[in-house]
């Protein structure tokens, strides 16, 4: 009898709510395209974590197969556009994730043949190859300028012909939806499991019967199978496709983006790929230093947050559950405080030294928060170094007494959970 | 239809063999220029309960790696109910119907207990790398782990995430991983190690329920586990077997004295 | 003939520079189980220190003080990042040091700028060292490889012949034991981390003013060595010498080769055009496959070899 999981369903209906919804909330003009990225970023995200978080598996180079599924999906376009084959643009996303897995196939059968650190290093070897290729066939590849699709092709079919930002918006939903579904229905099969398992104890899993090699060679051609729908959609949305797409650069890029996101939680890359995308288009207006501070944020997750934004997301409930959470506020106001001002501190230091590097020509002063500073002049820079003086000790020392509380009080919520389940 | 022949006077019918479950013939293994295994010969009989002891060092962890296929043999053959398994990988091993555990608790840590079963029945009941069968709707799977989950005494901590199990309640699931495939050759590592007598008892009690009809073959060194459970004991010393009987007579057995205890002991020198 | 002898020479000093860098990451990697994916980011903070402190003091001072400067930077950087780091596993350390090597190409951006910088070679190391018909054989060539060898030599004989060496090698697969006869194990780690990063700055001082000093030179440099490492042997350092010669070799060689697959078949008659399949492939150089050849080796080795030319630990 098969049970009507009503928490499962409103979990889903409301995701695809917000979906139909989002853009009539976000409705400024470049909000769309930004809706549109983050959509065709999370799939790619989530495609990431199955390899990371699931099967335990460190890819540098997972841009290879959203990258060429972009290719062939938009040497797709371009042959339908012709009149050469008949697919219509709404699958076009798939014949990029068939040939995603055709590669996951290809370059999986070599990378698979060793695990962890060999794995992550070969994965590298294999971006470099393909960019590189990418330089030297320009038939395929496009050379410097990529290669350029129109993606309103034939007639509109019942009014749509993906020509406006909307419908694109709408087509990337439908197939972020599908994908999604598809994606966690994974994590309930057998196989969905045993790559867990194989990421827990690859040995133990060989005396249980299965080849680990297997599992994970598997396991990396369904995610290069979403990473190509990825790269479909980023085809269309966009375009235009070029060498970027396969670059080491943009693999770190969907790394980055799955940790700070959290690798351990299934909804964790999403998140990732919201804020990253927003952070990467938005923050790069507003100061030339964004790559350093996304870089450090990075850092410090990894450092202090392992298991990303998700879960630091995921404590907070049990926290306030037990009520042990106005323990921890105090401390965690203190720090964040001091640590705020040592940042702040940090970022003007950061901003003035890049406006000396690289827009002296611009003059000495620049703006920053509204206030103009004088570079060249020294009190512009003490008021920074005294927040630095200030913050970064009382950080470090709050910091300390924060992880006391915190550990103690999470400690207790293990022990009652412990009990409660005994 | 079978003929029924008659048989010539002059044929002699001989006894029909016992199947051996395991059969080790002149095994050796060494790694680098230390020879550990030399010529290591015994038979398991299919059905009975083997004890496999020795003095430190003796090897009794390194034969379990070589007919588990953890290592691989340097001369020898091991047969697995009459095939050879040397040179096989360990799930190509598993998949003929062998199962081990081991010393250092090897689980998955990650996951529920029960998950842990169940994964561990997937393959045998032949779901492989299916990526298309909903797990919570295998019936079958589930109701397996289930029952193993129940014999293995751990059905309050059904959820609970093994990394977070005591000691001795990973030891349990240990043991259930290693027999939920239902395998029928089952090797246990020191299945007792670092328990208390209670926990050891309860051990014991589980490892013979859960091996009735199978065939077993246990390293140990608590002696009162071993005189407990084995229908057979096998002694190993510096890579050899040099005794393999009941638990009775290897007590009496002078070269297994001498390796244990230096000199032949009379038995009402014994306590 | 004296094209091979140069390119030869040519193409052993670029190996030797490799594994100047693929040394130290073995070493680290043996020692510790940590892959610093932010070696070749050390490389490039050698050659900008160099840069700067030569523009101060010359060269010969910059060489010693880079490397130990850039080793002190390491040593830093495993007792207040990795260190923390390393109880979570190899995957967050190997995050860590990914993390570490995006923003030290930031920071180095930051105070040096985007551009390349004019690091020059030192005017008594400039000009040939012998010259064989037409073609020359740079002095700082043979420079580099007298510094990469002194560098190798010594190393080796601080590890099998020095008290310190020998901690450093019991520590390596007994850091528990060593531990408990008095040493202090994690500084030792400590100072190994430091100690390679200094060799990768090392590299980097030698290696920047003969090659470009620029942000991305950690990148190019970075995934090569990745590759040499893997096509060694993971913790084989022969087989990183092996790797760095053959890579090094290799890529020299094939820069200056201006043939292709359809000038071969055209000296045997066959003429192919535009419209021939395959002729995208064809028609590229050797000097053009330049680049992806370390990573087709690392594809072959893979298939073939996969533990790699001398490999004993599995990665």
């Amino acid at each position: 009898m098969p049970k009507l999981n009503l928490g499962r369903g409103l979990v889903w209906g409301g995701f695809a709510l917000i979906l139909l919804i989002a853009p009539m909330i976000f409705n400024k003009g470049a909000s769309l395209s930004l809706l549109c990225q983050m959509g065709a970023f999370i799939i790619l995200a989530l495609s990431y974590n199955m390899l990371l978080g699931q099967g335990g598996m460190l890819s540098f180079g997972h841009a290879v197969y959203s990258g060429l599924g972009a290719f062939c999906a938009i040497h797709a376009l371009n042959l339908a556009a012709a009149g050469s084959v008949a697919i219509p643009v709404t699958l076009i996303p798939l014949v990029g994730g068939v040939a995603g897995m055709f590669f996951g196939a290809l370059f999986g059968y070599v990378t698979t043949k060793k695990s962890g650190t060999t794995f992550a290093m070969i994965t590298l070897g294999i971006v470099e190859l393909v960019f590189a290729c990418s330089l030297m066939l320009p038939k395929f590849f496009g050379g410097e300028g990529g290669i350029s699709t129109n993606r309103v092709i034939g007639e509109p079919f019942f009014g749509i012909s993906y020509g406006p930002q909307i419908q694109v918006y709408y087509l990337i939903a439908f197939w972020l939806f599908v994908c999604t579904i598809a994606m966690f229905a994974f994590t309930q099969t057998p196989l969905g499991r045993i790559i867990n398992a194989v990421r827990d104890n690859p040995e133990r899993a060989e005396f249980i019967g299965y080849d680990p090699r297997w599992v994970r060679y598997l396991t990396l051609m369904l995610s290069a199978f979403f990473a190509g729908i990825s790269g479909g959609l980023t085809a269309i949305n966009f375009e235009i496709v070029s060498a970027e797409n396969v670059s080491a650069l943009r693999s770190g890029l969907i790394l980055l983006f799955t940790v700070i996101g959290g690798a351990g939680f299934f909804f964790g890359p999403m998140i990732g790929a919201i804020i990253g995308v927003f952070l990467t288009v938005m923050l790069s207006d507003f100061t030339s230093a964004w790559q350093l501070y996304f870089g450090m944020f990075f850092v410090l997750i990894v450092m202090y947050a392992p298991g990303g934004i998700a879960g630091l997301i995921m404590h907070i409930p049990g926290l306030i559950r037990s009520g042990k959470i106005k323990h921890v506020l105090p401390q965690l106001t203190l720090a964040l405080l001091a640590g705020l001002l040592a940042l702040t501190g940090f970022m003007m230091m950061v901003e003035m030294l890049y406006h000396l590097s690289f827009r002296a020509a611009d003059g000495r002063s620049m703006q920053m928060f509204g206030f103009r500073i004088d570079t060249a002049q020294a009190y512009g820079w003490l008021l920074p170094t005294l927040l630095i003086a200030t913050g970064l000790p009382s950080w470090i020392m709050l910091r300390k007494r924060l992880i006391h509380v915190w550990n103690a009080v999470t400690a207790e919520n293990l022990d009652d959970e412990k009990q409660a389940r005994a | 239809m079978n003929a029924i022949l008659t048989t010539p006077a002059s044929v002699v019918i001989t006894e029909p063999v016992i199947n051996s479950a395991i059969e080790l013939i002149a095994v050796s293994k060494s790694f680098g220029k230390t020879e550990i295994i030399r010529g290591a010969s015994f038979q398991i009989e299919q059905g009975q309960r083997y004890a496999l002891i020795g003095p430190n060092g003796a090897g009794k962890s390194t034969l379990f790696n070589l007919i588990s296929g953890r290592f691989p043999v340097s001369r020898g053959d091991i047969l697995l109910n009459g095939v050879s398994i040397v040179g096989r990988k360990p799930y190509q091993i598993n998949r003929l119907g062998l199962s081990r555990s081991f010393q250092i608790t090897n689980i998955f840590h990650r996951l529920s207990v029960f998950e842990n079963l169940r994964c561990a029945v997937l393959w045998s009941l032949g779901y492989r790398y299916s990526f298309w069968h909903r797990l919570n709707g295998l019936k079958d799977a589930n109701e397996r782990a289930d029952k193993i989950l129940e014999e293995i005494g751990l059905q309050v901590r059904r959820n609970v995430e093994a990394g977070l199990l005591s000691y001795a309640e990973q030891r349990a699931l240990e043991i259930g991983i290693t027999i939920a495939g239902g395998a029928d050759v089952i090797l246990l590592d020191e299945p007792t190690a670092g328990m208390s007598r209670s926990e050891a008892e309860a051990a014991v009690e589980l490892i013979r329920k859960v091996t009735i009809g199978k065939t077993l073959l246990m390293v140990e060194h608590d002696m009162s586990v071993v005189f407990d459970l084995a229908d057979r004991v096998a002694v190993l010393v510096y890579g050899e077997v040099i005794a393999c009987d009941t638990p009775a007579e290897i007590r009496n057995n002078e070269q297994v004295q001498q390796a244990y205890l230096g000199s032949a002991v009379h038995s009402e020198d014994v306590a | 003939m004296e094209f091979t002898l140069i390119s030869l020479l040519n193409g052993l000093s670029y190996g030797l520079l490799l594994f100047m860098l693929s040394s130290g990451l073995t070493l680290i990697f043996s020692m510790m189980g940590v892959l610093n994916f932010a070696h070749a980011s050390f490389y490039m903070i050698g050659a900008y220190f160099a840069y700067s402190i030569s523009a101060v003091v010359g060269f010969w001072p910059a060489l010693v003080v880079a490397p130990l400067a850039v080793g002190l930077l390491g040593a830093l950087v495993e007792r207040y990042g990795l260190r923390k780091v390393h109880k979570y596993g190899q995957i967050p350390e190997l995050l860590f040091s990914f993390g570490l090597s995006y923003v030290i190409v930031e920071l180095v951006q930051l105070l040096w700028g985007r551009v390349a910088v004019p690091y020059a070679i030192p005017a008594e190391l400039q000009g040939s060292l012998f010259t064989i018909y037409t073609t020359t054989f740079p002095i700082y060539r043979a420079f580099m490889m007298l510094i990469a060898v002194l560098m190798l030599v010594a190393v080796y004989f601080m590890l099998t012949r020095t008290r310190i060496g020998l901690v450093i090698q019991a520590a390596l697969t007994h850091p528990q034991m060593v531990e408990a006869l008095g040493h202090n194990v994690p500084r030792v780690f400590m100072w190994v981390f430091g100690g390679g990063c200094a060799l990768a700055g090392l590299a980097g001082v030698i290696g920047g003013n003969a090659f470009v000093t620029e942000p991305n030179m950690a990148h190019a440099l970075g995934s090569i060595i990745f590759v040499v490492v893997v096509v060694g042997g993971m913790g084989s350092l022969t087989g990183a010498l092996l790797a760095s010669l053959l890579i090094g070799v290799l890529q020299t060689f094939a820069v200056a080769m201006d043939f292709s697959m359809l000038t071969m078949l055209a000296t045997i008659g066959i003429t192919a055009d535009d419209t021939s399949f395959g002729y995208g492939v064809m028609q590229l150089t050797i000097s053009q496959l330049a680049p992806i050849l370390p990573y087709l080796l690392l594809v072959l080795i893979l298939i073939f070899r996969p533990k790699g030319l001398m490999g004993s630990r599995e990665g």
